[in-house]
């Protein structure tokens, strides 16, 4: 036990260790996020001092980009079980060793979450009321301690994964079925379930008609299950190129295709929205009417969502096309459907639910300097949370730091000669 | 930053170890300096929160005693901000009475007394500015409130064309805010108020999300209120200063009400279209209302919020 105790302590030692040694791409890539996330920082220590009036929310738009990006986020992080489908229960050998890279990716991703609801909270000291037992959690009728417990729940589930598959391999042995594919299977529903609570969030306010609609839970699984391997496409490209990892085109273009059939429901649920909205033409199209075309001469969304059709319409076409097994072609596909997905479903989601106001007031929203900052550390935090976890993790699939090793000194340079599965010499 | 040695070999000389551990040093305490610039806002905080009002345990929970000291504290804070000494009350819901509110919209001239009243009972923010009614200025014949004018100026009320339409908190039977708080700072009384318990408030405005009256306000920023419009007979539900970051709404004046005072809109109404009572009381004038006027209507009554504030009209 106490031994047991010990490894386990002097393995997140090392873990902690190679953190911080790298080549200097490493420390310039570092440098720069943490400069990022402490002007961050130092936004939010303003906006915690003069409060939320430093954004640019008011009564009547009452959330913004904080929880537009948290909403996009809820999706990246779900999108990791579309790589734990194939694996697990197709038995793709091709994804079979990359898994874990999307388990952390969605690991940083519902870090982000929590941080952008943080940051949106005009209480962070009273962050304890939501804890159960000791606060008071009005659970099961809010749909906010929901979202609470499946977003917690899901970070557990795959720390948890991530980390005893890491912890394995470390030590070289064999991982125990019993101790982690159970959880595989739970996480795979509960990655549907996170995004389906954050958006019964918004679909639960029946005053709200812009968000009070059944599609609005398909539709943000059909873009999170897009736009998330969208971005794990690029990120393992990232990965291949700086670490020599072994990443087949062949897992790419595995990830291709469910983007690209995802792609398709998307486009296709949004029209079935469209139509809905504008063909049927009673009083609760005013949302849409803002959205779309600009409302009694406010129109700030409209150039934003048209980009977001655009973009969304090129992605899928270039991702039906064959033109996208070449990667170049993949690439900006992929760059298309996350930046149009995330404006559709961050901005073009929550800010038309709040114009106009339910009493028919037009307040239009744009973020503050200051609140955009802090979105930008936060996303500077999330990406510096996950290149720290990939550079402990490359190493150790890779075989260069074990518990074979322990004593010397780390691996500091990913420039290891291109033979990545031979073990580090020293 | 630095390159490493280009040999690994160089790696471990002492020549390599001691500049390393000084770039380490040098990195460590260059960022740590970061650190604390990128916190200095904080020393602004001021009172953001005492160690009390940390710990303070949810209103239902407190205990007798425990509410004697709360309510000590608020009175001590108050007059350390403002310089009076109020008198701060937790008043409860009394036996036998459901509060209701009657408007008539043919009475209502648009005068907007009622918000400037509100304002000064209930210790609203001046700046920025807080407000709990809200009069929509509607034209002649149409309850679709996407035609309201919310910030008309005119020189003379009512105008030809149009009639007016105050909305602040319905008191809804089934509060759409109440169900969606995590946490349980809002919540319907005995009495059908709704009311906040702004020290457990965490600020997430998804009460204000949900409302659809538009009858919540959030503190955007810390309320200011001239020291002599301050208002020091006080609620701990109801009217006592509020901290930035929490909610606020109406709350059918609970300082007076539940002493058996009208609320302060009504009073200042100077055309009576306010009318206030229980309408568990069978003589009470809006009980009458309500069994005799022909047309009443709840707004967005389809909803199924079920208000208990109603607006009718006179022949």
């Amino acid at each position: 036990m106490i031994q047991g105790t010990r490894n386990y302590l002097r393995f997140l030692w090392r873990c902690v260790r190679i953190a911080f040694v790298g080549d200097w791409r490493y420390y310039a890539w570092m440098g720069v996020l943490t400069a990022l996330t402490l002007i961050g920082l130092n936004a939010y220590c303003k906006q915690l001092v003069y409060g939320l009036a430093v954004t640019g929310m008011s009564d009547e738009v009452s959330w913004g980009v904080y929880i537009a990006n948290f909403t996009f986020l809820v999706g990246v992080a779900a999108a990791a079980v579309m790589m734990v489908i194939p694996v697990y229960i197709y038995n793709n050998e091709e994804l079979h060793d990359l898994v874990i890279f999307g388990e952390l990716l969605a690991v940083a991703a519902i870090i982000m979450c929590l941080a952008f609801v943080t940051v949106d909270l005009g209480r962070p000291d009273r962050f304890w009321h939501l804890i159960p037992v000791i606060g008071e959690f009005n659970f099961p009728a809010s749909m906010l301690s929901w979202d609470v417990v499946v977003l917690n729940g899901y970070l557990l589930l795959n720390v948890h994964i991530c980390g005893y598959l890491l912890y394995c391999r470390y030590h070289d042995r064999k991982p125990a079925k019993w101790f982690y594919i159970p959880f595989v299977f739970i996480a795979i529903f509960w990655a549907v379930s996170i995004h389906t609570v954050t958006a019964f969030l918004y679909v639960g306010l029946g005053g709200r008609p812009f968000w009070n609609s059944s599609i609005v839970g398909p539709r943000f699984l059909a873009s999170a299950f897009s736009a998330g391997p969208a971005l794990i496409i690029l990120a393992l490209q990232v990965i291949r190129g700086v670490t020599h990892y072994r990443i087949t085109d062949k897992a790419l273009l595995t990830l291709r295709s469910i983007v690209q059939v995802a792609m398709i429901i998307n486009v296709f649920l949004l029209a079935n929205e469209v139509f809905k909205e504008f063909y049927s033409g009673n009083l609760h199209v005013a949302s849409s009417k803002y959205l779309f075309l600009g409302l009694h001469g406010h129109h700030a969304l409209v150039p934003w969502i048209w980009t977001a059709v655009a973009l969304n319409l090129i992605g899928m076409f270039l991702l039906v096309l064959p033109l996208s097994h070449s990667l170049k072609w993949l690439n900006v596909a992929c760059v298309c459907c996350i930046v149009g997905i995330w404006i559709e479903k961050g901005m073009g989601l929550v800010i038309p639910g709040f114009v106009p106001t339910p009493l028919g007031a037009i307040v239009e929203y744009s973020p503050t300097l200051n609140e955009t900052l802090i979105c930008i550390g936060i996303w500077a935090f999330g990406i510096l949370c996950y290149t720290v976890f990939l550079r402990m993790a490359v190493p150790i699939l890779q075989g260069r730091l074990a518990k074979a090793n322990e004593g010397q000194p780390e691996p500091d340079g990913e420039p290891l000669p291109p033979a990545p599965s031979l073990p580090a010499s020293h | 930053m630095s390159a490493l040695p280009a040999n690994p070999q160089d790696r471990t000389s002492d020549r390599a170890l001691s500049r390393r551990s000084f770039l380490r040093g040098t990195a460590a305490v260059s960022g740590l300096a970061a650190l604390a610039a990128s916190l200095a806002p904080l020393r602004e905080l001021g009172d953001f929160t005492s160690i009390e009002e940390f710990f303070q345990k949810y209103y239902k929970e407190l205990t007798p005693e425990e509410m004697k000291r709360v309510l000590a504290r608020i009175e001590r804070q108050v007059e350390q901000q403002y310089g009076v000494r109020p008198h701060v009350r937790d008043l409860k819901p009394m036996d036998g009475v459901e509060f209701v509110y009657c408007l008539n919209l043919t009475r209502c001239i648009g005068c907007r007394k009622c918000v400037h009243a509100c304002v000064a009972e209930n210790n609203q923010s001046r700046n920025p500015e807080i407000q709990y009614i809200r009069v929509l200025k509607l034209p002649h014949g149409s309850l679709d409130l996407e035609k309201a004018q919310h910030d008309y100026v005119a020189k003379e009320v009512p105008e030809k064309g149009f009639f007016y339409m105050p909305v602040q908190c319905q008191q809804c039977k089934n509060p759409p805010c109440v169900k969606v708080c995590p946490v349980h700072a809002t919540w319907q009384e005995s009495d059908g108020i709704t009311v906040i318990d702004y020290d457990w408030c965490i600020g997430c405005r998804y009460c204000e999300a949900a409302c659809p009256y538009w009858a919540r306000r959030f503190n955007f920023a810390k309320p200011e209120i001239p020291k002599e419009r301050l208002n020091p007979d006080m609620a701990y539900l109801g009217n006592r200063p509020r901290r930035q970051g929490v909610m606020e709404k109406c709350h059918f004046c609970i300082q007076r009400t539940r002493v058996g005072r009208y609320p302060a809109c009504l009073e200042v109404c100077p055309v009576g279209a306010r009318k206030f009572g229980n309408i568990l009381d069978p003589d009470s004038e809006v009980s009458h209302i309500l069994r005799e006027k022909r047309v009443f209507i709840q707004l967005k009554e389809e909803m199924g919020t079920s208000p208990r504030f109603f607006y009718y009209f006179d022949k």
